[in-house]
């Protein structure tokens, strides 16, 4: 089985509130945070990851291959390369600057590479973190026409790797979709939990820890030697046109601080006198 | 002419709230509107959309409408908004998975998650949220058709305009996808409580609740004395004291209700994201360097395992009298 991860660098989400907006409002300034892979995609890498592995033992099924591919700077390199280390087998770097992007283009790019790489599964984050859209994964599915589903929290491979059943956490509960092969799958938070991923593979006992893999050392340095091929966008014949047009940005209005109150009962009178809330 | 589409969300036959906030949207917008209902036996909720002032109720009443499949709703949705100018639906989870679907098929461009709308010489321009709240982008689509997916608590719930909108039938549109997915089943976490995105009051817990034991014995009396929608940091519901669909921030739902009370939560960036527009923030919390107190009206540092008991006897006290 082939995956196919897309990856996105963005500025280190955990410091989001550091972000900075440049003179008259023209765009979103991120320096001094760290560019890291949007921690979505990195779940995508985990999660793909499990599906071709045995979680126990660490040995990769036979034949079956993970490629990462990113669209965005030269830099973007060091992110697929984290991701190699994590476990997969070779990358793919489309080169744009990140102003000439948005979802929809990145998604009609995709739709060329999977042309090209002819995947099982496109295993991907919900969203960015810093556009935080939530579009790529089903734009791609319909450019495809391949069955998809969004919100992923558990995955559930066939013996015969024919079919998956995901669990979707949508508004009010979980619902399971059985999807036939190819198909695209965007990742909730909740695809890292210990047993989200089942392949017919792992033991049913398995429990992977929490979260994505940590990189060890001889990881990081056998991913050195890992293909990373680099080209750019337009050579995959894209119309680049976007469909949107961003005007200007502005920090959200600041909260006013408010006050400590010393116990309970001044809480509660302030609740009912002055914010009259209860 | 420019006209909207508003695609409603219906659940077993019954109409969403989430449906009234893109009508919201709609009416803001300040164009004429539809509205299109796809599901399996929504004559009723049809029905109740007639006095909300769109031009025509659309329905597609159909059983492969029974439940609610990407796949499957998206070329129905699409051909009906053949004709408009803008599509809209509320961002919820059914939201969020059909807009860029819908999107796609017609090659129009998609605002995603939007928390204002502006008409101003013909065009329609949204203010969208990015990078968790913390910027905030003034934007537009360019395309003929757009589609819009409305952030719920930022669009007011519509109420009825009176008058009776005409009922219009919607053919359903074959899904070719259709026999390559499959719907297998819905869990659905039944709770008596208000739902989170809609509730006017949320009182949400964090990891040092320690439990689900915790949530129960020493938040639910608080919410439920308070009728409130009970909500939860990502932390709490990692550990495993809550079910996921109560985690409010970036991931998972985004609330602003009048009065938001977070007991225990220090207020990481991205729960920040899901609760910073409500009107009235109570932070209670025993670290007073917790980064929540920056943004709450009322901070109250102290042990929640006294505080909480106290303030619910004291939210009853108020309720017995009147």
């Amino acid at each position: 089985m082939k995956i196919l991860v897309p990856l996105k660098r963005t500025a280190d989400p955990d410091n989001a509130n550091k972000i900075k907006i440049g003179a008259g409002g023209a765009k979103i300034e991120t320096t001094g945070l760290e560019p890291k892979a949007n921690p979505f995609d990195e779940y995508a890498v985990e999660a793909s990851l499990r599906l071709i592995e045995n979680g126990q033992t660490k040995a990769r099924n036979a034949g079956d291959k993970l490629t990462v591919v990113s669209f965005g700077p030269k830099e973007a390199a060091t992110n697929i390369r984290q991701a190699l280390a994590m476990g997969g087998d070779d990358g793919l770097l489309f080169l744009s600057d990140d102003e000439s992007l948005d979802g929809d283009l990145v998604a009609r790019a995709l739709a060329k590479v999977v042309e090209q790489q002819k995947p099982d599964l496109v295993v991907l984050g919900k969203q960015a973190v810093d556009g935080d859209s939530n579009q790529v994964g089903q734009i791609l599915a319909e450019l495809l026409q391949w069955p998809s589903a969004t919100f992923a929290m558990s995955m559930e491979l066939s013996a015969d790797k024919k079919t998956v059943i995901v669990g979707r956490e949508v508004d009010g509960g979980v619902i399971k979709l059985k999807l036939t092969l190819p198909a695209v799958i965007s990742v909730d938070l909740r695809i890292v939990a210990p047993k989200s991923v089942a392949n017919h593979v792992t033991p049913a006992t398995f429990a992977y820890p929490e979260g994505a893999r940590f990189t060890p050392l001889p990881m990081i340095i056998k991913a050195k030697a890992k293909p990373i091929v680099e080209a750019p966008l337009a050579s995959l014949g894209v119309d680049a046109s976007l469909k949107s047009k961003y005007l200007s940005f502005a920090l959200p209005p600041a909260r006013k601080g408010g006050v400590k109150v010393k116990d309970v009962a001044e809480l509660v009178q302030k609740l009912r006198t002055e914010a009259k809330v209860l | 002419m420019s006209k909207i589409l508003v695609v409603a969300e219906v659940s077993a036959g019954k109409l969403k709230k989430t449906t009234h906030s893109a009508i919201s949207f709609a009416r803001l917008a300040g164009m004429p509107f539809d509205v299109l209902v796809v599901g399996h036996g929504v004559g009723a909720a049809a029905e109740e959309l007639r006095a909300y002032g769109a031009g025509s109720v659309k329905v597609a009443d159909d059983a492969r409408f029974a439940n609610y499949v990407g796949e499957v709703f998206a070329p129905t949705v699409s051909e009906a908004a053949k004709g408009y100018s803008v599509v809209v639906v509320t961002a919820s989870s059914f939201g969020k998975d059909l807009a860029p679907r819908v999107a796609a098929r017609l090659g129009a461009g998609f605002a995603s998650d939007i928390a204002g709308v502006e008409a101003s010489g013909g065009a329609l321009t949204y203010k969208r949220p990015m990078y968790a709240g913390n910027a905030i982008a003034t934007m537009q689509v360019t395309t003929a058709t757009q589609v819009v997916s409305a952030r719920q608590s930022e669009f007011e719930a519509a109420a009825p305009s009176g008058g009776a909108s005409s009922i219009e039938k919607v053919a359903a549109v074959d899904a070719p996808l259709a026999g390559r997915v499959e719907f297998v089943s819905f869990d659905e976490v039944k709770s008596a409580r208000p739902e989170l995105a809609e509730a006017k009051v949320v009182v949400s817990g964090g990891r040092s609740l320690k439990s689900a034991e915790g949530f129960k014995t020493v938040l639910e009396p608080l919410v439920d004395v308070l009728g409130a929608a009970m909500g939860a940091s990502r932390a709490a519901v990692d550990a495993g004291y809550v079910p996921n669909d109560l985690q409010v921030g970036q991931t998972g739902k985004v609330v602003a209700p009048k009065l938001y009370i977070a007991v225990g939560i220090s207020g990481a960036i991205q729960h920040i994201a899901g609760m910073k527009n409500s009107k009235v923030i109570v932070a209670i919390n025993k670290d007073p360097e917790a980064p929540i107190f920056q943004l709450a009206d009322y901070g109250l540092v102290a042990d929640l395992y006294k505080a909480v008991p106290e303030l619910t006897d004291a939210v009853k006290k108020i309720r017995a009298e009147g």
